[in-house]
């Protein structure tokens, strides 16, 4: 099969105006009679839900939290992007454009990317007009930052909580929407698998959570906005419940997964404080600004520290490592994301943490507040080293903060067109379940960015264009590819419940965390990788004859839900490390310890690998197979990055 | 008028009649209190009686009493039907309440408080106001003109020190009734403003301290100059 | 440190509940309290006992999920959601009584789950403006005075947790509604339809059988995102100011 990503022809900055205009459109009377299903009520899922009722379709919402407000989108911090240029600092479409491909190392689509940059603009005038209360000057204009190592201020923010008030503001479209009767909301619901009959997409097979009903629901279109994957690693910054489950059930049921290996990790999250961990927190990368990275220069100095036998304090500078200034004099402490991650792995990996666990660096405020004062440092960050008091107890002004990198984002995901829709015609996924946008590494203040880019803004066009050539009718839920699909549901179900062994699903979700984020996490190499894979299918193995998951189906039941989503996990974690095992470079959330340069920076390979890997589920045990996009670059020249 | 039952009716309404009727009676208050307070007068009730006599024939003063009573009874009857209805917001109780963490005792207990209030307002009514309109009083004449002499009722109460003391915690039950419900009472008018609220819960507590004191203050020197 | 929970189980709405007392050791000071209840239900899971049901999803105090009656008070000792409470507030051989929000438009679901969904109705009779995706003024058209924005923002961090109801002894919603009333009334964008909202949520709010506000202020001192009094202020004087002028007989 040969992917088309229908990337429209012309001048890049022509094509999304071009293709506006191309695509079908449906007669607003028609409107209502066409269904869709939109699973997920993040910031890609509330938008997509709500702008689409708002053309006159009929949605069906679905999301397995108890509200559509709980989605995790709300815990973005930083920001979002918009090329709006308001600050006269030379910003513009193209380049935000050019940031993003760029940050991306080169392995995102020119055409997609290109006009998020273009739609940045509306998604911000948006949100206000909807209430949302963005940060903003004396003057009463909107203010921004600049965020992540940009060199323009187009970050717009609503103090520590963009993506909250971003997600109430697409949370309260869709809850109008819902009191008009265009959007039926179905909370507490999770979607099991999706209804394909005669090569489309038709509908989904759903679990309510609460009375255990296995449920069809049919439609013209599928949208699936259910987030990342970054739970595969069981600790990471994602919420409890976020899960693969929709993407992977659609990837089994031929939608193709694109780029799964690309995952990003965050340097400054609070470090694991022992076996009970169950999640972790990120604290904005704005720390790193005034905060100093160091570890004890010495192994022995560090196992006291371990000991608890001296204090931070007590280390005397020169026994001090300060080595993200050492190593990159220009950038110090402000290397990207993944540059910082990695060097912080390194310095543990010497044995050289500074925690009980050994997986901690020291982010030092000392000299900030010997050279601006307490309660300068207090103004700027006074509400992060409350949240790091509250989890670690331990008073960042007197001693210093301990970090460590933690799994944030995954830029994976489902392959898509430039209509986002997968390689199932009438099933599409938006935000951060895509593939689409951020290449092998996502900027700063951007997922919040795409997530409403497609919901707002592409999903309504695109979608039209295909509802456009279906007849009104749909297939009923009593079809036999739903009896079908719903007695595989059920039969899962039922054989989750039966097993009846003696570990618990978390024990199997912590083991299969530990082999990822040790073999295929922050570096990876072809040997760890290898037995990593077989680690994973002897732990799917015992996964089927002995996990424990007690009570029936028939109830709220949480050991089942969870079995379900770590079942999925397990073999989607194969599918990450044979794409990394593939992809003989390194590129942005992907390091390959083989493939860097003498400095020890990402050695991408741009010859071979300037292609989107986009894998294809071929059955139960079967590898699956792998078909390549290739990347043009038209408008961009390919470069290597370097922070020294 | 179909909105305004309907205004009123909501919760935020029944709160409304709560806080209007509870501000009209703290007005009454101050009004009783400073014709009270010439009961401690060194001239034998006479400021006191007179005062009465001139509220007892003003039509306007004899209006404003019968609203007086028809607002203690509103304010009653609205926490009675509030009460009901909170109830039934949480039909199931907590097992275990630390309530005195997020909130004071009074603020939790204006229920009961007024319940108290409503009993001594009912011992109140019947031992003066009652003995004054249906009751046996004595006359008493000043310059030529003849007066109920309402003193020598009220002299004649405070002589028990049952009563005083009926008199003396019922204005601390008042205290703590005030105390909440004056400033509460702006709240839920709506009546909230960075720069005057601090100011109204001041005086709130200062009212509530006050009044109930000085009302308090009649039967003790009452009690002390009969003995 | 070694525990004693006093935990309310109810295996479904329609059957009774009670109080079951689990012991637990080993408990580190760093766990945090949801870690804690994750702990219990290993626990539990390998003896072959139903876990304990509560809701939790982000556990970085954000999406307002977690819930918890904790000795007394929503989400705990302190001012904060209970993912981010740390069993360092607790000592060696606390008992800890852990019950559900209690009030009749939350009804419970399982053990410590209750629905919520009386907020999310609430929402939907009025707290959005209405504005189609596209065709809406540039960003920047409308100035808004920075202490208006930021008061606005004070309100909008509702986390929509249910806190302040479970705090109130009248199980009174009024702080929930009044910051979203709060939130949109103060932004030029949300006054266009002020009255209305003003009007819808609060008859919504009646509907779902939530009690009457006795200004106690337990709601507001128990806000995990410190919302404030003067929100509900805010709102009864929209209200009434939208009863006597807008023309719904």
């Amino acid at each position: 099969m040969k992917l088309d990503s229908k990337i429209p022809s012309g001048p890049l900055a022509e094509k999304w105006t071009k293709h506006k205009f191309n695509v079908k459109l449906v007669n607003p009377a028609n409107k209502r009679k066409y269904e869709i299903i939109v699973v997920g009520t993040g910031l890609a899922g509330a938008s997509a839900a709500a702008s689409l009722a708002e053309l006159g379709y009929n949605v069906k919402a679905f999301c397995f939290q108890d509200s559509p407000r709980r989605a995790h989108s709300i815990a973005a911090q930083g920001g979002i992007n918009a090329a709006k240029n308001y600050q006269n600092d030379g910003d513009s479409v193209f380049r935000l454009f050019y940031d993003t491909i760029k940050g991306g190392d080169y392995r995102s689509r020119e055409g997609n990317v290109f006009r998020l940059a273009e739609v940045s603009v509306n998604i911000i005038d948006q949100c206000v007009a909807q209430g949302v209360p963005f940060a903003r000057e004396y003057g009463g204009l909107l203010a921004n930052r600049s965020f992540g190592g940009a060199q323009v201020s187009r970050t717009f923010y609503a103090r520590g909580q963009t993506g909250q008030q971003l997600l109430l503001g697409a949370y309260s479209a869709l809850s109008r929407q819902v009191a008009n009767g265009k959007v039926k909301l179905y909370p507490r619901t999770e979607m099991m698998d999706v209804v394909v009959a005669d090569g489309k997409a038709r509908g989904i097979i759903t679990r309510n959570l609460i009375t255990g009903a296995i449920e069809s629901h049919s439609a013209h279109a599928v949208l699936l906005c259910t987030g990342g994957y970054g739970n595969v690693f069981f600790l990471s910054t994602n919420a409890m419940g976020s899960n693969v489950t929709a993407a992977w059930r659609a990837h089994k049921k031929g939608a193709f997964f694109s780029n799964p290996c690309y995952t990003q990790i965050h340097p400054t999250c609070i470090p694991v404080s022992g076996d009970h961990q169950s999640k972790l927190t990120l604290m904005s990368e704005s720390l790193r600004n005034d905060g100093r990275v160091w570890v004890p220069k010495t192994k022995e100095t560090a196992e006291k520290l371990r000991k608890r036998e001296i204090a931070p304090r007590d280390i005397k500078e020169e026994d001090r490592d300060y080595y993200l200034e050492t190593k990159y004099p220009s950038f110090g402490n402000l290397v990207p994301r993944d540059v910082a991650s990695r060097n912080a792995k390194y310095v543990c990996d010497e044995g050289r943490g500074v925690n009980e666990t050994g997986e901690a660096v020291f982010l030092d405020f000392r000299d900030a507040i010997k050279r601006d004062g307490e309660d300068a440092v207090r103004g700027k960050y006074g509400n992060l080293f409350d949240m790091y008091e509250k989890i670690t107890g331990e008073n960042p002004y007197q001693t210093p903060m301990m970090i460590y990198p933690a799994v944030h984002y995954t830029m994976g995901g489902l392959w898509v067109d430039y209509n986002l829709m997968t390689t199932v015609p009438g099933l599409y996924a938006l935000g951060e379940a895509n593939f689409s946008d951020h290449g092998a590494n996502r900027l700063g203040a951007s997922a919040l960015m795409q997530g409403l880019a497609d919901g707002y803004f592409v999903a309504p066009y695109t979608v039209g264009d295909y509802l456009a050539n279906l007849p009104y009718e749909k297939i009923a839920e009593d079809h036999p590819e739903f009896r079908k699909a719903e007695e595989e549901v059920k039969e899962r179900v039922e054989k989750l419940l039966s097993i009846n062994g003696t570990k618990t699903v978390d024990h199997f979700h912590k083991k299969l965390g530990k082999i990822m984020w040790n073999h295929c996490g922050m570096a990876r190499n072809a040997a760890g990788l290898t037995k990593a894979k077989e680690m994973i299918r002897s732990l799917k193995e015992e996964f089927w004859s002995n996990v424990k998951v007690l009570g029936t189906g028939e109830e709220l039941n949480l050991s089942l839900e969870k079995a379900h989503r770590v079942a999925d996990f397990l073999e989607l974690g194969e599918l990450m490390i044979d794409d990394a095992l593939h992809r003989n470079e390194s590129c942005g959330g992907h390091f390959r310890d083989e493939y860097q340069t003498p400095e020890g920076e990402a050695l991408r390979d741009d010859e071979n690998f300037a292609y989107v890997a986009a894998w294809e589920y071929l059955g139960d045990g079967k590898e699956e197979a792998l078909h390549k996009e290739e990347l043009v670059f038209e408008n961009v020249k390919l470069t290597q990055r370097s922070y020294k | 008028m179909s909105w305004v039952f309907k205004t009123l009716n909501s919760t935020l309404g029944k709160k409304l009649l709560m806080a209007l009727t509870g501000l009209f009676l703290i007005l009454f208050l101050v009004v009783h209190l400073a014709g009270n307070l010439q009961l401690l007068l060194p001239d034998e009730g006479r400021s006191f009686n007179i005062y009465a006599e001139t509220m007892a024939s003003n039509p306007l003063i004899r209006v404003v009493g019968i609203l007086n009573f028809g607002f203690i009874a509103l304010h009653a009857i609205y926490s009675i039907i509030l009460t009901r209805h909170n109830k039934k917001s949480r039909p199931v109780a907590y097992a275990v309440s630390k309530a005195s963490a997020n909130s004071t005792w009074s603020s939790r207990n204006m229920g009961i408080l007024g319940t108290l209030i409503l009993i001594f307002i009912l011992i109140h009514l019947r031992g003066f106001w009652y003995e004054f309109k249906f009751g046996e009083i004595p006359y008493v004449t000043y310059d030529g003109e003849t007066y109920k002499n309402g003193y020598a009722v009220v002299a004649a109460a405070f002589e028990n020190i049952a009563y005083v003391i009926i008199y003396v915690v019922s204005m601390a039950v008042l205290a703590f009734h005030l105390s909440h419900g004056f400033s509460s009472a702006f709240q839920s008018l709506g009546l909230n403003h960075k720069k005057y609220t601090p100011f109204i819960q001041k005086l709130g507590i200062g009212f509530a301290i006050v009044v109930p004191a000085l009302f308090a203050l009649i039967p003790i020197v009452m009690f002390l100059q009969s003995n | 440190m070694n525990l004693t929970l006093k935990v309310w189980r109810q295996k479904n709405p329609s059957e009774k509940g009670g109080f079951k007392t689990y012991k637990l050791s080993g408990i580190s000071a760093d766990m945090s309290f949801l870690e804690m209840l994750d702990v219990l239900n290993e626990d539990l899971s390998e003896k072959g006992e139903d876990p304990v049901h509560f809701d939790h999803d982000c556990r970085e105090g954000i999406c307002g999920m977690c819930s918890l009656y904790i000795n007394g008070q929503p989400h705990g000792p302190h001012q904060t959601t209970t993912c981010q409470l740390h069993m360092r507030s607790f000592k060696d051989g606390d008992i800890i009584t852990i019950e559900p929000w209690r009030a009749s438009a939350f009804p419970i679901v399982k053990d410590l789950v209750v629905d919520r969904s009386s907020f999310d109705r609430i929402i939907q009779s009025g707290g959005f403006v209405s504005v189609n995706t596209g065709g809406v003024p540039d960003a920047n058209e409308i100035p808004i005075p920075k202490v208006i924005a930021d008061e606005s923002f004070d309100s909008a961090t509702c986390i929509g947790c249910g806190a302040c109801v479970a705090a109130c002894k009248n199980a009174s919603a009024m702080l929930f509604v009044s910051a979203k009333i709060s939130q949109l009334a103060l932004l030029p964008q949300g006054k266009v339809e002020k009255r209305e909202r003003a009007e819808k949520m609060v008859a919504q709010m009646d509907a779902e059988g939530f009690g009457a506000c006795t200004n106690t202020g337990a709601c507001s001192a128990e806000c995990p995102k410190e919302i404030k009094l003067s929100n509900i202020a805010r709102m009864n004087r929209e209200y009434f100011s939208a009863s006597l002028s807008t023309e719904n007989i």
